[in-house]
């Protein structure tokens, strides 16, 4: 369970965030809003990449403030760019560059890739420079990256805006089938419509927090 | 445009760890420089032969890396030979072609990030005098992964210019490939956090 207080965060004289009161238990939650809306700015503070000025952000009991490396271990994030998140030269060390900064045996480590690079149809790729991927792998070996950490929580910041349709949809069906909870912000509608659970924002609050079928024609309405 | 250099094959070179390869380079440089004859050069370059052939690596994936070294030692040789002969000359020439030849069977059979894990072991000592080697480890890491990706978008930025007709103008490519490198490096250095790195811990 993820629980917000009183959170409000600003960037500079302009306030992104205002008050939100929030207790996420739900295994699928959408995230909507316009530009500048807030929504990444909550995203980031859900794995203490953020930490907000007023109020307090607990992960399973965990407050971002005091224990933001214990929460990181809980919390994956995968951003919108994985050319801005994959760190090692090759699709293998990359993988590994978490499992290493979580100290595990080397032989662990070894297992955990192959395994997850299965999972994701990678294994062709072990040893492949990540910048000669596809789009679609390249998010493929982001999420891989942090799901092989073995999170609870996964969020994900706009994950399929550099994707074709292709690509999305597996991307879709990855986050469909993962055991973890996902915390997905997205303007894509169609990848939220079976999501357990719709938060929409705008000036930095929630205006409406629904089922899908109520809050994505909602906002579609607002946006009109 | 790739810096990753490595090739995987299940051979007896690829399996020597990252940090003994590294120390026999280390070890045959100087053994190269302290006993410089033309016998002990001629069986250093038929053994590092022999340590391709144990690598099974293939022409095609040698002979580019190895191209650009001639462009080197063709000109050195004629130079060397012009000056003192063509004896001093092809010493010195085969010497460093074993040496180049020595640090290209490295590369291609070493990991980079094992390359720098063994840095980074090697410089571990160094910690109490305030050099962080896992920082610094990350940093080459860093550096390796980076530089194809700023190649690519320095195209990318040339592409856009030259439809503006601003190709020429050195600004008009520099000034926006710095804001996105620098825009890049905020977000790595979230990725970097998010996935659990401590730059406290010097290991």
């Amino acid at each position: 369970m993820i629980q917000l207080h009183a959170v409000s965060h600003h960037f500079g004289e302009r306030p992104v965030l205002e008050g939100l009161e929030l207790t996420l238990t739900e295994r699928r939650i959408a995230v909507v809003g316009g530009n500048g809306s807030g929504k990444s700015t909550f995203a980031r503070l859900l794995n203490g990449l953020l930490v907000p000025e007023r109020g307090q952000v607990l992960v399973e009991g965990l407050d971002t403030r005091k224990d933001a490396r214990a929460i990181r271990r809980k919390v994956g994030f995968v951003f919108q760019n994985p050319d801005n998140q994959i760190v090692l030269p090759t699709v293998e060390e990359d993988i590994a560059f978490g499992l290493k900064n979580l100290k595990l045996p080397l032989a662990d480590i070894s297992a955990r890739v192959t395994a997850i690079l299965r999972r994701y149809g990678l294994e062709d790729f072990r040893h492949h420079p990540a910048h000669l991927l596809s789009g679609g792998q390249k998010q493929l070996l982001a999420l891989s990256s942090v799901l092989v950490m073995e999170p609870r929580y996964v969020v994900f910041d706009e994950p399929t805006t550099l994707l074709d349709l292709r690509n999305k949809r597996r991307l879709a069906q990855a986050i469909h089938d993962m055991p973890q909870t996902a915390i997905v912000v997205s303007h894509d509608l169609d990848l939220l419509r079976d999501f357990d659970r719709v938060l929409v924002f705008d000036e930095g609050r929630v205006i409406l927090d629904d089922v899908p079928s109520v809050a994505l024609d909602a906002y579609v309405r607002r946006m009109a | 445009m790739s810096l990753g250099l490595y090739v995987h094959r299940d051979s007896p070179v690829h399996a020597v760890p990252a940090g003994a390869k590294m120390l026999g380079l280390l070890v045959a440089g100087t053994g190269l420089l302290l006993f410089p004859s033309l016998p002990v050069v001629s069986s250093a370059l038929g053994a590092t032969l022999g340590l391709y052939a144990l690598a099974r690596l293939r022409p095609r994936e040698v002979v580019p890396v190895l191209r650009l070294s001639a462009f080197v030692l063709v000109p050195l040789f004629v130079l060397h030979a012009l000056l003192s002969g063509w004896v001093p000359a092809l010493e010195a020439v085969l010497r460093l072609a074993v040496l180049l030849l020595l640090a290209t069977l490295v590369s291609l059979t070493t990991r980079a990030s094992d390359m720098l894990d063994a840095l980074e072991r090697a410089l571990r000592p160094l910690a109490r005098f305030g050099l962080n080697p896992a920082r610094l480890g990350l940093l080459l890491s860093l550096t390796l992964r980076f530089i194809p990706l700023l190649a690519t978008w320095l195209r990318e930025i040339q592409e856009a210019q030259r439809v503006r007709g601003l190709d020429r103008d050195p600004f008009a490519v520099l000034v926006p490939l710095l804001v996105k490198t620098l825009r890049t490096a905020d977000t790595l250095a979230d990725a970097i956090d998010a996935r659990c790195f401590d730059p406290e811990d010097p290991s």
